[in-house]
């Protein structure tokens, strides 16, 4: 029987005919609202469940993730640490040059800073703009430190005649708020001019657009790769009777499992010049011994090592995909006297894309960020922009500089996902 | 928020703090072990102050992590000298004072006894390493290479070359060869022609070189005969010629030596034990002692004639140490000061000479 505490009771009231426009519960409350009510609760208890995992991605994930981007177009190495003349160049625009009021700030500025020990932390924001500065603020703070005395633009330019710099001077204006985005003008090989406006760098200079076009361009080189190799292999897996396939589908998963080391280690000593292939090749009298080949520590080692390290995200949403696939279609459109290649390219492929679409986009978003097996194999032609990132990270420990190319780096990630989304439909993704 | 960052990044290489012990952060491998057989075990057991020892990729970075976040968990870190100079800088570390060191057994002062620079305002060297210029004894049966000059000539000595991947190290090198004196190299490079001169001679060599990034994979190169000479750190070098027995020769002519040493991170917990630390392990007999189990040479003075066998053997250390007296007749000391200030510049020049 119905009770109030039953939601299907509601069929029940209704069909003991009380008509009066709304429908009710049994107790007399309108349905809907009681419907809503329960369905909060579900989603309620619902949250709670999800809500470590939330909590968990919050703090280990997002937070320091957004930390970490904040840095890209914050730094307040300058500004915090020198507040008069941040206070100067507040007031007067870009294009005055310094007065006495302006050397009185920059020395007080200077001395307090130098005191305080914090000089370091000024001339190494400086320096991120202007190389060559760090050491000119932290030799002028040992000699402030001794004692300044007024008029402060002689003493200064008596203790180093770079302070007149008007570089120097454009670049503390630029550092004189927290923030900036010269580090994304540096991570696309631009800076500023002393006027404040933007130029190339110097051509010997560039090299981070070169780095994210040549990232892109392996990833999806990389991708291709992986389908090409990939796709008959999944097929074969799919198709074969379990038992062998099994067999097949421990040699895809055994190196799955391997230290990403280990196989890229093997892989030079594979293609290293006195390495297997050519020795077998120099034995076999294809090349002569003096002709060995370079497969490796440069663009091509980086490309066969990363396909082969990549290849089984692209197999296993693959493989996953096509199991699915009821082998029926492909039957039917022969026997409807299509070829075996027409019923392959308008039957069988379009019902791999799920499969096809997961695999590729894995395989692109872990090849853009890839890191040490192109240090390991690639050489100087093998860089991708991964390298500079983490040489930003722990040798020049400008995080700042990092953070922008990893911000950029994310940028064009999540706007190739978008694309994807648009043209193909995320809802096409079938991950297994 | 700076502090959940850092929690994430630090994680991992904290061992707990327990009152009154030191917390050394070091780098692993046979270098941390040094550490470990020279300085930890006699400290332990000469002050009852127990030293919990944690590793790291380079100390530096997490040392900058923590120290933002202000949850500093290391007491004493090993660090480059380079790093060194930007953490003193920034105000990350504490300051040394020096009359805590430890004289030499004469009674020279610590800061006339220890090499110039192993001192900062907040840095104790512990080490001197170096790159220097190593090949393989059988690929060169007549003429022995013998100098920077040599590593460049492809006509002479045959063969590949394996360089470190950046600037540093090889743009000095590069200016040797073509001639400029060890104590003039930094001065040429402060100019823009010099840059320019250092990246002429590189480009000679350039087609001929596989860059290397990781210390080991130099001896690796070596053993291989994939490279004929190599431009590596002397203790891999050392360490593949005496452990393993391969047939490698160092030159010692042409190389650049730096440091490595202790900072205590600014906040250290137990800063006065990370003191007493700092100065038993930088005494004469710990420096020396350290030498026997890793190719880097003691700082100070007094601690050369103290260096004993090569630990397991009964090859005396001294000629493998870059320190040594016959090794330092054409030595180049590393300019921390030039590359901190130009590191990012150089750095993105090179590779994008590299790539072009």
């Amino acid at each position: 029987m119905a009770n109030a505490l039953d939601p299907h009771a509601a069929i029940v009231t209704t069909a003991s005919g009380e008509t009066d426009g709304t429908l009710t519960t049994a107790d007399g409350k309108p349905l809907s609202r009681a419907l809503a009510r329960s369905q909060r609760r579900a989603k309620r208890r619902a949250f709670l469940l999800v809500l470590p995992l939330l909590a968990f991605i919050l703090i280990t994930f997002v937070v320091p993730i957004g930390q970490m981007l904040q840095r890209s177009f914050y730094n307040d190495g300058f500004s915090a640490n020198m507040p008069q003349i941040s206070q100067w160049f507040a007031e007067n625009p870009r294009g005055t040059d310094p007065d006495e009021a302006a050397w009185t700030a920059l020395a007080n500025d200077l001395q307090v800073s130098a005191e305080a020990r914090t000089i370091g932390v000024v001339g190494t924001r400086i320096n991120y703009d202007v190389p060559g500065t760090r050491s000119l603020f932290t030799s002028t703070g040992r000699k402030v430190r001794r004692g300044i005395e007024p008029p402060y633009d002689q003493a200064l330019l008596e203790m180093d005649e770079d302070w007149g710099s008007s570089t120097l001077w454009a670049a503390m204006r630029d550092a004189s708020t927290p923030y900036t985005g010269n580090f994304y003008l540096a991570s696309l090989d631009r800076t500023r001019a002393d006027d404040g406006s933007i130029q190339q760098v110097e051509e010997r200079q560039r090299v981070y657009v070169m780095l994210f076009m040549r990232t892109f361009w392996l990833s999806l080189l990389i991708t291709g790769l992986t389908f090409l190799l990939g796709f008959p292999v999944a097929h074969l897996l799919a198709t074969l009777p379990m038992r062998k396939s099994n067999l097949l589908m421990i040699l895809v998963l055994l190196p799955f499992w391997t230290s990403l080391l280990v196989r890229t280690t093997s892989w030079m000593v594979l293609l290293q010049q006195q390495g297997v292939i050519n020795d077998i090749l120099v034995w076999l009298g294809v090349i002569g011994g003096s002709g060995r080949l370079q497969m490796i520590y440069n663009q091509t080692g980086t490309i066969i090592a990363m396909t082969h390290i990549l290849l089984p995200f692209m197999i296993l949403p693959l493989y996953s995909v096509m199991r699915t696939i009821n082998p029926s279609y492909v039957r039917a459109a022969r026997s409807l006297g299509a070829t075996s290649w027409t019923a392959f390219r308008r039957i069988y492929f379009p019902q791999t894309l799920p499969g096809l679409g997961a695999g590729a986009l894995l395989v692109f978003i872990l090849a853009v960020g890839y890191y040490i097996t192109p240090a390991l194999v690639g050489g100087s032609s093998g860089q991708l922009i991964s390298n500079m990132i983490a040489m930003h990270m722990t040798d020049t420990l400008n995080w700042s500089m990092a953070a922008a190319l990893a911000a950029l780096l994310l940028a064009s990630v999540l706007i190739l996902y978008w694309l994807y989304d648009r043209m193909v439909g995320i809802d096409n993704l079938k991950l297994g | 928020m700076t502090r959940t960052l850092i929690l994430t990044t630090a994680l991992g290489l904290v061992a707990s703090p327990v009152l009154a012990d030191v917390n050394l952060l070091s780098w692993g491998g046979a270098y941390g072990n040094s550490h470990l057989e020279a300085y930890a075990k006699p400290f332990e057991a000469e002050t009852g102050i127990k030293v919990n020892m944690a590793d790291a990729d380079n100390p530096a970075t997490p040392i900058k992590a923590m120290v933002e976040a202000g949850n500093v968990t290391a007491d004493v870190a090993s660090v480059e000298y380079a790093d060194a100079v930007r953490l003193c800088d920034e105000g990350l570390v504490e300051m040394i004072d020096v009359s805590m060191l430890e004289p030499a057994p004469d009674g020279t002062p610590a800061e006339e006894d220890f090499i110039d620079g192993a001192i900062t305002d907040c840095f104790v060297g512990t080490d001197v390493y170096s790159m220097v210029l190593a090949y393989d004894d059988t690929r060169f049966t007549d003429a022995k290479p013998a100098g920077p000059a040599d590593f460049f000539d492809l006509e002479k000595f045959p063969g590949k070359r394996t360089m470190r991947k950046g600037a540093k190290f090889n743009l000095e090198l590069a200016l040797m060869a073509d001639g400029v004196p060890a104590d003039q190299v930094y001065e040429v490079l402060e100019t823009a022609e010099g840059v320019d001169q250092a990246f002429a001679k590189l480009d000679e060599i350039k087609d001929s070189v596989i860059w290397w990034e990781a210390g080991a994979q130099p001896p690796q190169l070596l053993a291989d005969g994939e490279v004929s000479m190599a431009y590596a750190f002397n203790g891999r070098i050392f360490n593949a010629a005496h452990g393993e027995g391969k047939p490698f020769k160092i030159i010692w002519d042409g190389q650049i030596y730096e440091m490595e040493g202790w900072v205590m991170p600014k906040g250290a917990p137990n800063l006065e034990e990370a003191k007493k630390f700092v100065a038993f392990s930088t005494a004469s007999k710990q420096q020396a002692r350290a030498a026997e189990f890793i190719s880097y040479g003691p700082p100070r003075r007094s601690a050369a004639a103290l260096v004993g066998n090569i630990e397991g053997t009964d090859q005396p250390m001294g000629p493998n140490l870059p320190t040594t007296e016959a090794n330092m007749t054409n030595a180049l000391g590393s300019n921390l000061d030039f590359w901190v200030d130009r590191d990012a510049e150089l750095n993105e020049r090179f590779n994008s000479w590299l790539a072009g």
